[in-house]
């Protein structure tokens, strides 16, 4: 490809008083786009096949991990934040600590950005053999113990704690990493801080915890919710263009989420609500990119009636470029303050938003466009040209501004 | 004509930035002269926004009411109820039997003379609302079932019922604006509490939860006492009759002592009558107290209502010198022998803790569950946490911000004013929108707002090159503005109504979260089409108002 950068010093076309600079990107541009179509489809589909060998893969292999992350929020299970005084526990310790009440299958992070803090997770207790005992016990005890509620702080037990476990998983998960961790010394009690209780060695600052049925309900709602996103999409995009455009559009929006499914199950990160949050972001990101072109699609179809559509897209494509750059960069460095400064709470949707700018802005030009030529050169060009160009006349005219359609001098 | 249009623009400008400015920043209530002053804006600030409580830090919990439960007690009841209505009223019947599944709730009664079948429906309707059920009289049998619809409703009412009592318990408890509401599908039966602030909802938790079934039960004194459940059971042949109940004793309340063993078992049964005399549903009012004033040595008095204070002081005429057991939860607390009637009122001695006494006395008053509560999601944010939250949050959107507006002003100059008024005004208009809306902003809400505020660049980016390309096509300034704005702006609206669309879907179909995300960005958008449109045209219109034969365009 050539150059890409063209930094002119324009002087516009009045070239009077004081020459002003004008910065522009992209201006001149003529690539042929749609020729590279089976270079960039070839590149998607081999990012796809890894993510799904990194999936299939990773659930065939004995003992591996699932083919994602999956988060509380979706599986099930219990966080943890804990805040420790003076000297955090590494993380074999807190591992070890969690062994001996029977939680064989934790992951410990350290936070990234708060170095006494440790987020602690366990997953659903009634999954994890020989723990099933315990939280018998617990609830055994709790039963046995009916209103037993302590108000006293000062004699609080491991013992009592456990007892503190209600008759469900969501509650078991906080009391037995309570359990471990007060080997490590005492939990600041009820509303005290960490500084302001002299005894104690730790605090839990953050607890989510999501039961099976929680879980399962959070799980099927979010695909439920973005399935009739994408269906609400391509019924808008077919009603304002053209199914061609639609099917494309709607194509390259899962091509989207796919990949950044693909990058969640290769890397392993974790996929959460907030993950969620950000799939439906790119979803409307990377929509408004092929919505752009599109548009730009359509208007050139009437000014230039006899050119193809080949043409046409590979110019509409160019002539949008710098607005592409220009939104994706700056979309791209806000996505990457996210990364830097949101936080650990941010982190999942930061790096979902951070591969989905990348591949939404990528799918226009590679997955969308094609599609539609494609499927417009099956139905046969010419007639679908003709009804295109009906279509948007309609269009135009209904827009509330009348629009020239004069030809721009190029 | 063109200058009264440009005044009316610019006046719904200023309106609607005033009013966003009032809304954001503005007091509640009189104006005060610290209100003019930095801590008093930032005071105000951060009292108009309602933060969520990932931000500011509480607990939120998701509980489920085992309505299923619920049911199945209903359905056993009636079953006992009918068979002594019948028996009663010396109607021919046999046994009784009950279905108790899943969306199938049945009462059978079995006729030994099928000729007393109406007689039998009929003294068993006095006593047992049968309304809601289907009846079904055969020769030998006759079969009540709740059909679906009827059961959603009981269903219904035993989450509004669980609903206010949870509600009165946490009110007593004294947490500070919960907010309590149905969530879920509507027959999910799932109820939500958030209570911001609390940041160790373990006590709340158990208190919400906890059943105190309160029964005073007739000792039967026929039998002595046992020391073990199986004795107990023997003296029975193996099962106990329907009219007798075997509960361990447990008079201290001392918890230490269970949990150090928890298979330890009681070691003296009582043989109680059954049906209870009273139960819990007839308690008017409770309290704990202690005698000696020993942290250790509670106990809890309660009143009855009249109806079961009436019905208390017959029984207690009648059976002076008995035997009477106070029992909780299925744990004989204390016995007493009766001395003389007694009307309204008593006490459960049980050397209790404070703590425990008072949550007793509590849940005493505020009447039983309907049925027990299991915990789904729970999501705790302690204060510290929330604020660290915030802060992330808001330094990557500012740091995002800052670099998007020097870029902006580097890129397009003098325009880059206009998309810089726009973003800001964006901003500000959509978390006014949020205090308008009473929503609360979170932390999805915050990546929404950048998102919107990603979108309003966008708006302006794609204005903006529109522009620059009919400046090159050769067209005056005034001609590229407008031609940059309506073929711009039918872009715009297209990406706008997309995302906006499936914003509504996540709105409709999504939970907690995911809402809060969809909320923000659809009023970011919707403010959009104001700000980066209507408002940077009319900076482009006043510029051109003051020089019509402008040149060229700083842009």
């Amino acid at each position: 490809m050539e150059s890409f950068l063209y930094l002119t010093l324009h002087s516009p076309l009045s070239t009077l008083h004081s020459p002003k600079l004008m910065f522009e990107f992209f201006t001149n541009i003529k690539v042929d786009w749609m020729g590279y179509r089976k270079p960039l489809i070839a590149l998607s589909v081999l990012i796809l096949l890894a993510g799904l060998i990194s999936a299939i893969g990773r659930q065939a292999v004995e003992g591996g991990t699932d083919a994602f992350n999956l988060g509380v929020d979706f599986q099930g299970g219990t966080v943890i934040t804990a805040k420790f005084k003076n000297q955090k526990p590494s993380e074999d310790e807190i591992r070890a600590a969690l062994q001996t009440v029977g939680v064989n299958e934790s992951v410990i992070q350290a936070s990234t950005d708060k170095t006494d803090e440790v987020l602690i997770k366990v997953p659903l207790l009634g999954n994890v053999e020989g723990t099933q005992t315990i939280i018998n016990d617990a609830n055994q005890a709790a039963d046995n113990t009916n209103s037993q509620i302590s108000g006293n702080s000062n004699n609080q037990t491991p013992a009592e704690t456990q007892a503190t476990g209600q008759n469900n998983q969501v509650d078991a998960g906080r009391a037995l990493v309570k359990r471990s961790l007060d080997t490590f010394g005492k939990e600041a009690e009820g509303t005290l801080s960490l500084g302001d209780d002299p005894n104690a060695a730790y605090k839990i600052v953050g607890t989510d915890a999501v039961g099976p049925v929680a879980g399962a309900q959070l799980r099927n709602q979010a695909v439920i919710a973005t399935l009739l996103g994408m269906i609400g999409i391509l019924l808008f995009i077919a009603f304002r263009y053209d199914w061609t455009y639609a099917a494309g559009a709607v194509i390259a929006v899962f091509h989207d989420v796919l990949v950044t499914l693909a990058f969640f199950s290769v890397f392993q990160w974790e996929v959460s609500l907030t993950v969620l949050a950000a799939l439906l972001t790119l979803v409307g990101f990377s929509v408004n990119d092929s919505i752009v072109i599109f548009d730009r699609i359509r208007e050139n179809l009437t000014l230039h009636r006899n050119r193809s559509l080949y043409d046409l897209t590979n110019e509409s494509i160019n002539q949008t470029m710098s607005r592409t750059i220009i939104t994706g960069g700056l979309v791209f460095l806000s996505v990457l303050a996210l990364v830097l400064f949101g936080g650990e709470v941010l982190r999942g949707f930061s790096l979902a938003l951070f591969v989905g700018v990348i591949t939404g802005t990528y799918s226009t030009i590679a997955i969308a466009s094609p599609i539609a030529i494609w499927w417009q050169d099956k139905l046969g060009a010419a007639k679908v040209k003709q009804a295109e160009v009906q279509r948007t006349e309609k269009l135009a005219s209904a827009s509330r501004r009348s629009v020239s359609r004069r030809p721009i001098a190029r | 004509m063109k200058n009264s249009s440009l005044l009316i623009r610019t006046l719904i400008i200023v309106a609607v930035t005033l009013i966003g400015v009032y809304l954001v920043f503005g007091p509640r209530g009189s104006v005060e002269a610290s209100d003019f002053s930095w801590d008093g804006i930032k005071n105000n600030l951060s009292e108009n926004i309602n933060l969520g409580l990932d931000l500011k830090g509480g607990s939120h919990l998701v509980m489920r009411v085992k309505t299923d439960d619920y049911l199945k007690t209903i359905t056993e009841n009636n079953r006992e109820a009918a068979l002594t209505a019948a028996k009663e009223a010396q109607l021919p019947v046999g046994d009784a039997s009950s279905v108790a599944e899943i969306n199938d709730y049945q009462v059978t009664l079995n006729v030994t003379d099928a000729s007393k079948t109406q007689e039998i429906i009929e003294a068993v309707k006095k006593k047992i609302d049968f309304s809601s059920w289907t009846e079904n009289a055969g020769d030998n049998a006759i079969t009540w079932s709740l059909p679906v619809a009827a059961q959603k409703v009981v269903k219904d009412q035993a989450v509004t019922q669980a609903e206010r009592i949870i509600e009165s318990r946490i009110n007593a408890f004294g947490v500070k604006e919960p907010t309590l509401q149905r969530h879920g599908a509507t027959d999910s039966g799932q109820i939500l509490l958030q209570m911001p602030g609390v940041d160790d909802p373990e006590r709340v938790k158990k208190l919400i939860g906890s059943e105190s079934r309160l029964e005073l039960m007739k000792v039967d004194e026929s039998v002595q006492e046992f020391t073990t459940k199986e004795s107990a059971l023997q003296s029975f042949g193996g099962t106990v009759p329907p009219n007798r109940k075997v509960f361990p004793v447990n008079e201290r309340d001392d918890s230490a002592e269970n949990n150090n063993d928890p298979n330890k078992q009681p070691s003296r049964w009582l043989v109680l009558e059954s049906p209870a005399i009273i139960d819990g549903s007839e308690m008017r009012d409770a309290s704990a107290f202690s005698e000696t004033g020993g942290d250790s040595d509670y106990k809890i008095t309660f009143s009855l209502k009249p109806a079961g204070a009436q019905k208390f002081g017959e029984w207690t005429g009648k059976n002076i010198g008995k035997s009477m057991a106070v029992v909780l939860n299925d744990e004989v607390k204390s016995v007493a022998s009766i001395r003389g009637q007694i009307f309204d009122s008593g006490e459960i001695t049980g050397r209790f803790s404070k703590g425990t006494a008072e949550d007793l006395a509590l849940t005493l008053k505020s009447g039983s569950l309907p049925a027990k509560i299991e915990y789904q999601e729970e999501r705790t944010v302690g204060p510290s946490l929330g604020a660290d939250s915030i802060r992330a949050g808001v330094t990557a959107s500012l740091a995002g911000l800052i670099f998007i507006v020097v870029f902006m002003l580097i890129y397009y100059r003098g325009a880059g004013v206009n998309a810089i008024i726009a973003l800001v005004l964006n901003l500000l208009l959509t978390v006014a929108g949020l205090i308008v809306l009473d929503s609360t902003l979170t932390l999805p809400g915050i990546a929404g707002l950048i998102l919107g505020i990603g979108m309003a660049v966008d708006s302006n980016v794609l204005i903006f090159e529109r522009m620059r390309e009919e400046l090159r096509a050769g067209k005056s300034v005034a001609k590229a503005v407008e031609q940059g704005f309506d073929r711009a702006f039918i872009t715009i609206i297209d990406t706008h109504i997309t995302t906006i669309l499936s914003s509504v879907i996540l709105y409709m179909y999504g939970s907690g979260p995911i809402r809060g995300f969809a909320v923000t960005l659809i009023l970011g958008l919707l403010i959009n089409l104001f700000s980066a449109v209507f408002v940077s045209r009319t900076i482009f219109m006043w510029l051109l108002e003051r020089n019509p034969n402008m040149k060229k365009l700083s842009i």
